[in-house]
């Protein structure tokens, strides 16, 4: 089981829940697993988010394996100048 | 992919990397031969001109272009009709590069035409009628936020009803509960970031400081207009020359608005004459293909600064309450914070980054932000440097700054006490990995700027600040040549001298000579996709991406070496720009040198060359301190920057010169930013400075001397440390600045920019309190 | 409009062109000539970058219209390097990294020039005040003016040398040319 901890707007959208556990080798599996166990989410999913495992950000690397041990939070989608 | 087997993960002791070699696009640059973006021209091509509305909020009744069109030497008139919309294209963006319907701020495009000169276009745009109804505007943050502002785009945001905010998960500021109760629709976006409990972490609090700030909308201030090539020919193949950060982008946005095939697209990047991510979009590239479509004809669109000031991103202008609760000692015990920022005609301000950063310098048990983005009748916002990060760390350093005073604690002091660093939890959410903060800190206090007396009116400031840093996407090419040099493509746009840091990379990899390698930046036909020049991320990303095609194609030479010995690979190693045998059992061959490698390569097997492709993560991020001393007049309220000391966390500077200069660069935006840039609207929501004369950016006569301090704390994600710089310096200038102000006349700026005339009126206001 | 004729004089070379009355000698620099080094940040004289000597005074060609030029002598950032030996000020640039992006360069080449004929010994201020009608967005202008206190040091060397060997040839020693004050310098390069 992955611990998943919400940040920013998708807490408004999961109906103020900040913690999930879902099942998942990799960061796309943990989001598609994310998205049904928490359908109000399945939107922000689509639109994007930006992962980050252990305090390193990860965009796209929907690869990524992952891990109970792994600290993992779900932020917005970033982009910079 | 292997790494030859004496290739350490983390290097530290380098020969090339670190030195400072002139850059390689250098002479051209001195000798005006380098071709930027407005500098190509092509047979037969037609000049290119947008007609932009003079409303800042109107409806669009009709447009008449025939009397343009019958005007001799007008080869093509267009409107939004000329650019239907194709499915799965953003939306947003092709509403903004033509009005559909309604002008939504004043330089929104309406129409452009294609003519055989700039005379003729000039005349064809005067003989477009467009049929106006003005309709109510309004592009201050806060009032666009009220109940009754006029409504941008009716019906799209669900109202934020704010009665019902107070039993929400996280309960929010009180700004917001004082603001209004009733639904509010130019709402785009609500975000909250923290954890802990700031309600009781107050409690626990000494002192408390709270304040309100606003900052206006700057802009990127690059001295290049946009400036770009199209032609399109009858069978669809289309070329576009532009100055951009992202001709990847261009091409992908491009064809999806106006619905090509990709491949047809091919975008070449000129030298660009800067963005601070204001090159990070499309304005002028779809019209200018969609005239050239039209017209048959190449068409070049060059923006006049007017147009750049009015119709590109600026940044959002912020509205900002912050409240930071401290023990006697300085411990912070809790923060809170409120943010709302305006992006223009567009959801997308970069709020949520400005809610990130507004606290990540510091180790907080107790921290919650709420962010809103908001859109007025203002230009669509463009990222800017460290988007959203300088507002909220001028408002969180601003009052940190005050507590500092409050508490008679010196500011550095109280910064170390609270500051962030491996193991910290963000205010953001992740953990912190090996992070630079404190050492930037000792190193500002240890510096001799630090330790400088001040006299009369003089004041000196402190401010902290971070950046996440990006990686992305990233596609590297390096191809040996005849005789052993080597030439290294690259698809992310050269802004700051970034081709002379991969060249030292690549030198060092390969343990040859810097001149050896000349890098280009290659066309979107012949390199893999590359994510835009953004984020800090090319040195990092692109970087990365140089030594691991430079180790693919060491193992690639160490394996013809290996065939021409008769030895097995893995027994051939690479060293200072030769192959060896790896030991004394691989054989007793003398080395082969790159340049004999390369001789031989059509007769070992063909052409030599490395790739490496990569969707890179792993951008640490980056903090700075930044210490500043300035002199106010008290009879003008002008002021005067004495002395500038920038110290940043590199991770590991490739190329020192440039990355001081990213340094310096940034910190000197940053006083543009606190002492004169604003964005000025009329009453009638148009902008009333739209030039270089009253829209004031620092002239070299305004600044001194940029103090520097590069600190290395290395990036685990990166083979030689590397951590992104362009954009952590423009994040505590304006809090610097302002904490200075204060040391020196006692009058705390609480908004942006603190021109003369307001640093007087708050003089004038002391004075007049304690007479 | 009917265009005019003019002939001028261009980094030495005599030159012919045909302008329309409302261009500029930027644009005629520009579109009309093919020299492209001298760049337009603004077509108000408010960036600097399109700097060009005309008879030997500093001027905005954005501000200065191409059918006046008839008759005149105009130096450009294309006349700086004599072959393929860069002026000092431009080594200088490189060496100090002052440049990045490299749109504002020429212009601040052209005005550092017209700046170190004038007076090879300028103080930081000085230096400061001149480039003043320069924007410069990259750099923060630190490196800038350090290439150019650097380059009048490396002038004043040289100057020094070669006055040395006359001396010692027993030549008379050449006029010295006094620096012409300098007075409100933004104001006189601006005007065309």
């Amino acid at each position: 089981m992955l611990k998943v901890k919400l940040g920013g707007t998708l807490v408004n959208k999961a109906g103020g829940r900040t913690e999930f556990e879902v099942e998942g080798a990799n960061i796309m599996q943990m989001l598609r697993n994310l998205g049904r166990t928490c359908p109000e989410l399945e939107p922000m999913l689509q639109k994007g988010v930006s992962v980050a495992v252990d305090g390193q950000i990860y965009r796209d690397a929907m690869l990524q394996p992952l891990g109970p041990e792994n600290e993992i939070i779900l932020l917005p989608r970033m982009a910079g100048g | 992919m292997p790494l030859d087997a004496n290739t350490p993960d983390l290097r530290t002791e380098f020969k090339s990397v670190g030195t400072r070699p002139n850059r390689p696009d250098g002479v051209d640059k001195v000798t005006g031969r380098a071709r930027f973006g407005a500098d190509f021209a092509l047979p037969g091509q037609l000049t290119g001109l947008i007609l932009r509305s003079p409303h800042a909020h109107a409806k669009i009744k009709s447009i008449d272009t025939s009397a343009a069109e019958a005007l001799p030497g007008v080869k093509a008139v267009i409107t939004y009709k000329d650019i239907p919309e194709q499915e799965g294209c953003d939306k947003d963006v092709l509403v903004n590069i033509m009005a559909r319907g309604t002008a939504l701020y004043d330089g929104h495009a309406v129409a452009a035409v294609a003519a055989v000169d700039a005379s003729v276009a000039r005349k064809a745009l005067k003989l477009i009628k467009v049929d106006y109804k003005v309709l109510k505007h309004v592009t201050d943050v806060d009032e666009a936020m009220k109940p009754d502002a006029p409504v941008l785009h009716p019906g799209r945001f669900e109202p934020v009803d704010f009665s019902t905010l107070e039993n929400a998960a996280h309960v929010s500021g009180k700004e917001e509960r004082k603001t209004a109760t009733r639904a509010h629709s130019n709402i785009a976006g609500r975000y909250v970031f923290g954890h802990g409990d700031p309600d009781k972490g107050f409690k626990q609090a000494d002192i408390i400081v709270e304040h309100e700030f606003k900052t206006e909308a700057t802009h990127q201030g690059y001295i290049e207009p946009h400036a770009c090539t199209a032609s399109v020919s009858s069978d669809g193949m289309a070329e576009l020359w532009v100055c951009t950060q992202g001709p990847f982008m261009v091409r992908d946005v491009c064809a999806s608005l106006l619905g090509m095939d990709v491949s047809r697209l091919r975008v070449t990047p000129s030298e660009i004459g800067g963005g601070f991510g204001g090159k990070t979009t499309v304005f002028i590239e779809p019209v200018a293909l969609a005239l050239s479509r039209k017209a048959g004809k190449p068409v070049k669109v060059v923006m006049s600064r007017s147009e750049v000031f009015r119709a590109t991103g600026p940044t959002s202008s912020a509205s900002m309450w912050v409240k930071i609760g401290a023990k006697k000692d300085g411990t912070f015990v809790a923060a809170d914070a409120v943010l709302k920022y305006q992006g223009g005609a567009f959801p997308g301000s970069p709020v949520e980054m400005g809610a990130m950063c507004a606290f990540a310098c510091y180790d907080l048990k107790n921290v919650r932000i709420v962010g809103y983005d908001v859109v007025t009748n203002r230009p669509k916002q463009a990222a800017y440097r460290a988007p959203g990060a300088p507002m909220s760390a001028f408002a969180v350093e601003g009052v940190i700054g005050e507590i500092a005073d409050k508490l008679g604690i010196d500011a550095i002091d109280i910064r170390l006490k609270n500051a962030a660093k491996e193991g910290t939890v963000s205010s953001y959410g992740p953990t912190f990995g090996p992070v630079g903060l404190v050492e930037t800190l000792e190193a500002a206090k240890a510096h001799k700027n630090y330790k400088v007396k001040l006299g009369k009116n003089q004041g000196r400031g402190v401010a902290s600040g971070f950046w996440f840093n990006f990686a992305g996407n990233t596609c590297v090419s390096i191809n040996l040549n005849v005789d052993g040099t080597l030439a290294l493509a690259l698809g992310t746009v050269d802004i700051g001298g970034s081709r002379a840091s991969m060249c030292l990379m690549a030198a060092e990899e390969l343990g040859i000579s810097y001149e050896d390698v000349r890098a280009i930046i290659a066309d979107t036909s012949s390199l893999g996709y590359n994510d835009i020049s953004e984020g800090s991320r090319v040195t990092f990303s692109s970087g990365l991406a140089t030594i691991k095609a430079v180790r693919d194609l060491k193992v690639k030479m160490c394996g013809r070496a290996a065939k021409i010995w008769g030895i097995p690979e893995d027994a051939v190693k690479w060293e200072n720009g030769a192959a060896h045998p790896a030991g004394s059992n691989a054989g007793n061959f003398p080395p082969l040198s790159i340049k004999e490698i390369a001789a031989q390569a059509s007769a070992t097997g063909g052409p030599l060359a490395g790739h490496y492709e990569i969707n890179a993560e792993g951008a640490g991020p980056s903090f700075a301190t930044h210490v500043c001393d300035v002199e106010v007049d008290p009879d003008t309220g002008a002021m005067k920057v004495l002395r500038y000391l920038v110290v940043q966390d590199a991770g590991k500077a490739i190329h020192p010169s440039y990355v001081e200069g990213q340094f310096q660069g940034g910190a000197v935006q940053g006083i543009g930013w606190v002492l004169n840039e604003e964005y000025f609207y009329g009453k009638d929501g148009t902008l009333q400075n739209a030039g270089f004369l009253d829209y004031r950016i620092p002239v070299c006569s305004d600044v001194p001397m940029i103090d520097t301090v590069i600190v290395e704390v290395p990036n685990p994600g990166h083979p030689y440390g590397v951590r992104g710089v362009g954009e952590t310096s423009i994040v505590p200038p304006l809090a610097c600045v302002a904490n200075a102000v204060s040391d020196a006349i006692g009058v705390r700026a609480r908004t942006l920019p603190m021109s003369p005339p307001k640093v007087l009126a708050a003089l004038e206001g002391v004075a007049a309190s304690k007479a | 409009m009917s265009a005019v004729h003019v002939s001028t004089n261009i980094n030495g070379d005599d030159v012919e062109f045909v302008c329309r009355p409302d261009e500029s000698l930027l644009d005629v620099l520009r579109d009309r000539l093919g020299m492209t080094g001298s760049k337009e940040g603004c077509g108000t004289g408010d960036c600097g970058a399109c700097s060009v000597e005309l008879d030997g005074r500093l001027v905005c060609s954005c501000l200065v219209m191409g059918a006046e030029v008839g008759g005149h002598k105009i130096e450009t950032i294309e006349g700086m390097a004599q072959g393929d030996k860069l002026h000092p000020l431009q080594q200088k640039f490189l060496e100090h990294a002052a440049l990045q992006c490299g749109i504002c360069t020429p212009g601040f080449l052209v005005a550092a020039r017209n700046l170190l004929e004038r007076n090879n010994d300028p103080t930081e201020t000085e230096v400061r005040y001149w480039l003043a009608g320069n924007l410069c967005r990259c750099t923060g202008y630190d490196k800038i003016v350090r290439a150019v206190l650097d380059t009048a040091k490396d002038m004043r060397k040289a100057a020094a040398k070669s006055s040395a060997k006359k001396a010692s040839a027993k030549k008379p020693a050449a006029k010295k040319k006094a620096a012409p004050k300098k007075t409100a310098k933004k104001g006189a390069r601006h005007a065309a």
